[in-house]
């Protein structure tokens, strides 16, 4: 018995020592660094010192082809400067941030779209700073208004890295010539085409706001998008941070407003039903029906062009296009609503921040919209760069010195409100909730 | 798109060290395992053998080894459960008395919210609700099968076949009810079973996930689906088990068959049914993924266990998802008595 024992060791020890031998093998291939340093191409890099051989990790929630194409647009500065990006995207970036951040395990940089939670990691002391040539990058080549939204008690931490812009009702083109309608200019023709459209008995708007467990936010683009038109921006600004309450009449009469189009039976929900279908149409199909005439009009931001479906053109005289929500006073002229995310450190060592202050230079935002499909509030971004027509749009309304930016209020709200009671109480709302009710519940949840 | 396996290559490349490194540590600790109790077993072989090569007395085994012996095997376990269980315990308990942030005390301000905030009282209602039905329906859903398939032809096939469900993750058994719940608007084709029966019929096709307090019984057909086949299998073992004699005696008395449910089958397998029961209201107080998979706790259909991720990961409010936490251990421990008392209780029996 003994023996036989000892013959099973014996096996076992032997596929060890392979799995050990195999281990010792793939070990190998390392990476090449060959940091071609001194070239041409590499000269623009050399401001970003003598880091070679270090490793720089990120963390976002882009995946995917996005995920490639941010490997690509910093190939270069990782082969001149020698400094490694390791990029790691998650689907549950919000939360898991936060438990990486708390069990010590924090990434060196985190791309976070939500300046809410750029403060929350401030207050609680993870985040660092910018270093000065950051900050000189950043003052450099954003808008003082993008980098308010990073500043927290006059400290700058982070820059802005890309933008989407939310103002934009996405429709066909070349239904709207064959129908014979025009794109509307003012909230008042956008009201008109609306009517004209469901007096021939179709729905002329759809929308969905189903989006897994951040189920309700593009309902709150919409508060907000309204709200930039109903008020000023500063009454935007104390809306997004508290200085009035959450269910002051200013913010009734904005829901209510984009109540007049979201809870009106007769605009919606063209092709998927009545107005309580909003609330479990996933946003990103919530818009196709347009493709098949079941509705002519969709409120969402740019990057709502990577949801079409394939071959479908997305240009002024292509399958679908986006144009912009208009004001509803024009006298307080044209506020755009649009969102972004900041490239925040938890590590200050020199690499980090040499990798922080190229994410915010110029030349990174034109290698990086070489790829395609992204926009930057980056003046330094050449429009002839951005390659596709909504992009193209979205950049120059960021560029366009008229427009009065405001960033995604729930965005800036603390969580708790911004990803939470205010998400779900849009839900609510559409469900059939009146507007009080909901902005009650939603303003004693803010403490 | 093209799937090039010279570009996919350090995905590869990672894969095969996970499987080496899975390897290597569960090789590593079977070894272990092989090894030492062999060695202990060849050693003391070796003192029989010379023990009656002598003609001395067999040594006897020594009680402090054999201690220490098992102090060996315990200690990993031990040590996990200290790491992964008492210590995450205790700190959630303290922050459930923190703010959100976790650094100031509130005392029982995060226990208070959870009374008096209206959402928050409604996430408690359903979680009563959950554990009131899942394992009442669940248990009776399988007992009644488990009698009906006793015995029956194709008893194995029939068995399988709500056994299935068992197989499936919460994940996908939720997804897949999901279609089954699907909503078109009225005049298109409909996707889900549900509303496609209920259009057949002539009716029109209802938001079925959306209304409350339906919706909530709804995801609980969903765990019950999953469940009941559990249920069914510990019971119909437990029915084989009862002695054939007993039934025998009960059918010459002239039992029927309500009787014979009554007074001989429920008696005899009442400790399996109440290790179903314990089992499945534990399982349903930590529901979780079947409400995030299929509403995330909208439309009034979060549970404590959502609410706790949602108020501790999502919104940063540690205080007060731990608090929920703490509620949720504090709703187990009597189920786990009541259990631990049980068993005792048999074995004293």
């Amino acid at each position: 018995m003994a023996f036989a024992r000892s013959r099973q060791a014996f096996a076992i020890a032997g596929v060890l020592g392979l799995a050990l031998s195999a281990t010792a093998c793939g070990t190998g291939n390392d990476k090449k660094s060959d940091s071609a340093g001194g070239s041409a191409e590499c000269a623009a890099y050399e401001k970003y010192g003598d880091n070679d051989g270090k490793k720089v990790t990120i963390y976002s929630s882009i995946r995917d082809i996005e995920a490639d194409r941010l490997a690509e647009s910093w190939k270069q500065f990782e082969d001149c400067t020698g400094i490694e990006i390791d990029h790691e995207g998650s689907a549950e970036f919000e939360a898991q941030l936060g438990v990486r951040v708390d069990g010590g395990n924090a990434p060196d940089l985190a791309f976070i779209p939500q300046p809410g939670l750029v403060k929350r990691f401030v207050d609680s002391g993870k985040l660092k700073p910018v270093g000065a040539d950051t900050k000189k990058m950043a003052e450099e080549n954003y808008p003082a208004d993008w980098l308010k939204y990073s500043t927290v008690n006059g400290q700058l931490y982070g820059a802005p890295l890309g933008s989407n812009v939310k103002s934009f009702v996405w429709y066909s083109p070349k239904t709207f010539k064959e129908k014979g309608w025009t794109v509307p200019t003012s909230w008042d023709e956008l009201i008109k085409l609306s009517d004209q459209i469901a007096a021939t008995g179709a729905k002329p708007w759809c929308a969905g706001i189903e989006s897994g467990d951040a189920t309700g936010w593009p309902a709150t683009d919409w508060i907000e998008d309204v709200m930039l038109r109903t008020q000023t921006p500063e009454v935007y600004d104390q809306w997004t941070s508290h200085g009035i309450p959450f269910n002051d009449p200013k913010v009734v009469e904005a829901v209510d407003k984009a109540g007049t189009i979201l809870k009106n039976e007769k605009y919606m929900n063209g092709g998927y039903g009545g107005v309580k279908s909003i609330a479990t149409t996933a946003f990103g199909e919530a818009g196709l029906p347009i493709t098949t005439g079941k509705c002519a009009l969709h409120r969402q931001a740019s990057f709502y062009a990577n949801q079409w479906p394939k071959g479908t053109k997305v240009a002024e005289d292509g399958d679908v296009f986006a144009f912009y929500f208009p004001a509803i006073d024009a006298s307080k002229g044209k506020p755009v609503l649009g969102g972004g995310e900041f490239v925040a450190a938890f590590n200050d060592r020199p690499e980090v921040q040499a990798v922080q202050t190229y994410l915010a230079s110029g030349e990174y935002a034109n290698s990086r919209a070489k790829i395609g499909d992204w926009v930057s509030a980056n003046n330094k971004l050449d429009l002839a760069n951005v390659t596709n027509p909504i992009d193209k749009l979205s950049v120059q309304i960021l560029q366009d010195k008229s427009t009065v930016f405001r960033f995604d209020g729930s965005d800036l709200m603390p969580a708790t409100v911004g990803a939470g009671t205010f998400w779900k109480g849009m839900v609510d709302w559409i469900n059939g909730k009146d507007t009080a009710t909901v902005l009650q519940g939603i303003e004693s949840s803010w403490k | 798109m093209e799937f090039d396996f010279a570009e996919e290559q350090p995905k590869f490349l990672m894969l095969m060290y996970g499987l080496i490194a899975f390897v290597a540590v569960v090789g590593g600790l079977l070894l272990l395992l092989d090894v030492v109790p062999a060695w202990f077993a060849r050693r003391r072989e070796a003192q029989i053998v010379a023990a009656s090569a002598s003609g001395a007395p067999l040594p006897r085994r020594r009680k402090p080894r054999e201690g220490m012996f098992a102090l060996f095997f315990l200690l990993p376990t031990l040590l996990l459960l200290t790491i992964g269980l008492v210590v995450p315990a205790i700190r959630t308990t303290l922050l459930s008395f923190m703010d959100g942030s976790s650094n100031e005390w509130v005392g029982l301000r995060n226990y208070g919210w959870m009374f008096s905030e209206d959402s928050i009282v409604r996430v408690l209602i359903n979680t009563l609700v959950w554990v009131l039905l899942v394992p009442l329906v669940a248990t009776s859903f399988g007992l009644l099968y488990a009698i009906m398939v006793d015995k029956a032809r194709f008893e194995s096939v029939a068995k399988s076949l709500i056994f299935l469900p068992m197989a499936i993750s919460f994940v996908g058994a939720s997804i897949i009810w999901k279609f089954v719940y699907a909503y078109r608007g009225d005049g298109q084709e409909q996707i889900g079973l549900l509303n496609q029966i209920v259009v057949s019929l002539g009716g029109e096709p209802k938001q079925w996930l959306l209304e409350s307090p339906l919706n909530t019984l709804l995801l609980i057909v969903i765990m019950v689906w999953i469940q009941a086949g559990f249920a069914m299998v510990v019971l119909s073992a437990a029915i084989k088990a009862i002695p054939a004699d007993i039934v025998e005696a009960a059918r010459l008395d002239g039992v029927t068959p309500w009787q014979m449910f009554w007074q001989i089958t429920l008696p005899s397998i009442r400790p399996a049914l109440i290790v179903v029961v314990v089992t499945l209201s534990i399982a349903t107080l930590k529901v979780f993924d079947i409400v995030r998979t299929s509403t995330n706790g909208n439309y009034d259909t979060s549970v404590i266990a959502n609410e706790m991720y949602n108020q501790a990961f999502r919104y940063g409010q540690n205080g007060q998802g731990s608090a929920l936490a703490v509620f949720l251990f504090i709703l187990v421990i009597p189920i786990v008595i009541y259990q631990i008392r049980n068993i005792r209780q048999q074995r004293e029996g």
